[in-house]
């Protein structure tokens, strides 16, 4: 079963927005969640292991399961409206405790892309896929400004002082590699108080729309 | 990464320039020169170098082979980092940014002629100068000290061979000693520096000689994160550390190397070990270039330039710029925006608002980090604070850690920012 879920990568190279698509493949997510199997299951009416069963965990919001022993981060950011959404479970499972900092989860992460879509795929089964731009918490155009690639890049030196350039997770995650529909929802999640980190939250509460835009089509050229 | 396109271009057109850009282009490249190869002066160079695509001459003046950072210097002390680990070196910033790095010290600036002398003889040529020195001690600001006296009663506050000798003399006091550390007036390099440096050596010592004691004798009134410190060394380190504040004579205290004694208020107290980090002001490049008026050298916010000297940008410890703390983190956030600056001026490429921002991470023991920080605009004449935040009392063990953990990938990040 190759389940099919777009990401779109609203890039704006050359000025013009550009989708890509990254289809993710459930079987093969199957496959890959076997190294989760230790602390979850993803079974209709499956127990709650060490962490939660993870049957219908997109679209969910974060820590709300009941009869789980969450840690206290987990169920603050749910509190704070992180809901799991496939551009969520891909930044948090790309690198878990500097998604959320302080969460339990001793996985240390997918790193590569094409196997998170997959475990995203194999967890969305047969459920209608979530995007964050779905949620509507951000109205649908915020993803379709038009970053200026050359002041993103100058206002990303701000970042790199703290994120690595060079690939580097220890302690303070990874921000090259996120796609830019992440990337704007997770700034403006800080922005707008629905995610906490005292650092974070500083930094954002002054970007603009245009701002969040410019550094996510900066960071997006990075990786290509 | 985008870096290795550009290293290769800035390389090549290095290249270029120094055999056959006068001839074919017909000018010379511009110069960009950087006096110091700190969080100032090593950040501002490479991204001049990098984000010029070869277009601007970068040389960078600094006088050692082997940088170790302030930053994190406290650390060792505490055991917690070799001192191998703050040395950087800067191969990649000469290799792959195509900088020239010249190991000499740069002895004057001759403003008028723009060129900078060095040591070694001979003087460099610049369009732009970027000087980022770091802080000098005021001689005769602690009576009884001098710089002739650090090895007997270290500073430590320029890391290296100084923050050894400190730890030595740390391993060898004997047991139930006393180490006193004379805290400097405001304002000074890392305004948490000093507190830390108390909170590594309690650590070390509660391990090591646990009856021994730590006297801070301190001129000002209160310092920065001084309740989180507070409670971290009642927590952790109880009855170990007395501090004296001005109302008690911290304010008036004179040392006696040779018989290891400090004067509190006219009291005589001897010590086993002494840690004196005296005034600072602006490193004396400044000084003697009349670029400093009482003690630090003023610049424009939105730039880093000198208010005396347009062609000079100035950053870090040695800036007098408002309100951001003089760190290695704000350093290297002032350098970008000189480094933006410096390029519009001399390429004429685009100019951007001024940002700045600077978090300074600190531990009290193992697993136990705090932090403070904000972001910064360039305001009329001053940088001015925009939002400010910093750790909490009775923060859970696990935001301790992951704080603490913050800043190690902080230093690798940094410090990558800085050497490449």
């Amino acid at each position: 079963m190759l389940r099919r879920i777009l990401l779109p990568i609203l890039a704006t190279l050359a000025g013009a927005p550009v989708a890509l698509a990254q289809e993710g493949d459930a079987e093969r997510g199957a496959v890959l969640f076997r190294q989760c199997n230790s602390c979850h299951v993803a079974e209709p009416d499956g127990p709650s292991r060490t962490g939660p069963n993870l049957y219908g965990v997109v679209g969910r919001a974060a820590g709300t399961l009941e009869g789980v022993r969450y840690s206290p981060a987990i169920r603050e950011a749910g509190e704070g409206g992180l809901i799991w959404t496939v551009e969520t479970l891909d930044g948090f499972l790309q690198d878990p405790r500097g998604y959320i900092p302080g969460s339990r989860m001793s996985f240390r992460g997918l790193p590569d892309l094409q196997d998170r879509m997959d475990v995203i795929a194999y967890l969305t089964g047969d459920a209608p896929v979530v995007h964050s731009s779905d949620l509507g918490r951000l109205s649908p155009e915020i993803f379709t400004i038009e970053g200026d690639v050359e002041y993103g890049e100058y206002l990303s030196s701000e970042c790199v002082a703290c994120h690595s350039a060079s690939g580097s997770d220890e302690g303070i995650p990874v921000i090259t590699g996120i796609d830019p529909e992440a990337f704007i929802l997770a700034l403006h999640d800080y922005r707008d108080g629905h995610r906490e980190h005292q650092v974070m939250t500083t930094v954002t509460a002054r970007l603009t729309d245009e701002e969040i835009a410019s550094l996510a089509a900066y960071f997006a050229m990075l990786e290509e | 990464m985008m870096m290795n396109r550009r290293s290769f271009l800035g390389t090549t057109a290095a290249l270029a320039g120094t055999l056959a850009a006068p001839a074919v282009l017909g000018q010379a490249r511009p110069r960009a020169v950087v006096i110091g190869g700190g969080a100032g002066g090593a950040t501002a160079a490479r991204y001049i170098a990098n984000d010029s695509d070869g277009m601007i001459d970068v040389t960078l003046i600094e006088p050692t082979r082997h940088y170790y950072t302030c930053f994190f210097s406290n650390l060792y002390l505490g055991g917690f980092r070799t001192i191998e680990s703050l040395g950087h070196s800067y191969g990649t910033l000469a290799a792959d940014y195509g900088i020239n790095v010249v190991h000499d010290w740069a002895t004057g600036i001759d403003r008028d002629a723009r060129t900078v002398a060095l040591a070694g003889g001979g003087s460099v040529p610049y369009d732009r100068l970027i000087v980022s020195p770091g802080i000098d001690f005021k001689e005769g600001a602690v009576p009884g000290w001098s710089t002739a006296a650090q090895n007997r009663m270290p500073h430590a506050y320029k890391a290296g061979s100084q923050t050894e000798l400190l730890r030595a003399q740390l391993e060898n006091m004997r047991e139930g000693g006393t180490f006193a550390m004379v805290a400097p007036p405001n304002p000074y390099r890392c305004p948490p520096g000093p507190y830390e440096r108390v909170s590594m050596v309690a650590h070390y010592l509660s391990q090591n000689n646990p009856t021994a004691r730590i006297l801070i004798l301190d001129p000002k009134e209160s310092f920065s994160k001084q309740a989180l410190f507070e409670d971290g060394w009642a927590r952790h380190y109880p009855g170990m550390i007395e501090r004296i504040g001005p109302d008690f004579g911290g304010g008036n205290v004179e040392v006696r190397p040779d018989s290891m004694e400090v004067v509190v208020d006219g009291q005589v107290e001897a010590v086993d070990v002494c840690n004196v980090i005296p005034a600072m002001q602006a490193g004396s490049i400044l000084q003697d270039a009349a670029l400093t008026e009482s003690d630090w050298a003023t610049v424009m916010p939105a730039t880093m330039q000198s208010v005396m000297d347009e062609n000079i940008h100035v950053l870090g410890d040695s800036a007098r710029q408002g309100a951001m703390p003089k760190s290695g983190f704000a350093a290297n956030s002032q350098a970008k925006v000189a480094a933006m600056a410096v390029r519009h001026a001399l390429t004429d490429s685009r100019l951007f608002p001024a940002r700045f921002s600077n978090t300074c991470w600190s531990l009290i023991t193992t697993d136990d980090g705090i932090k403070v920080g904000a972001t910064y605009q360039a305001g009329e004449d001053r940088i001015e604070a925009v939002d400010t935040f910093v750790s909490q009392l009775g923060e859970s063990d696990e935001v301790r850690a992951e704080t603490y953990r913050e800043s190690l990938g902080w230093y690798d990040s940094i410090t990558s920012d800085m050497f490449g």
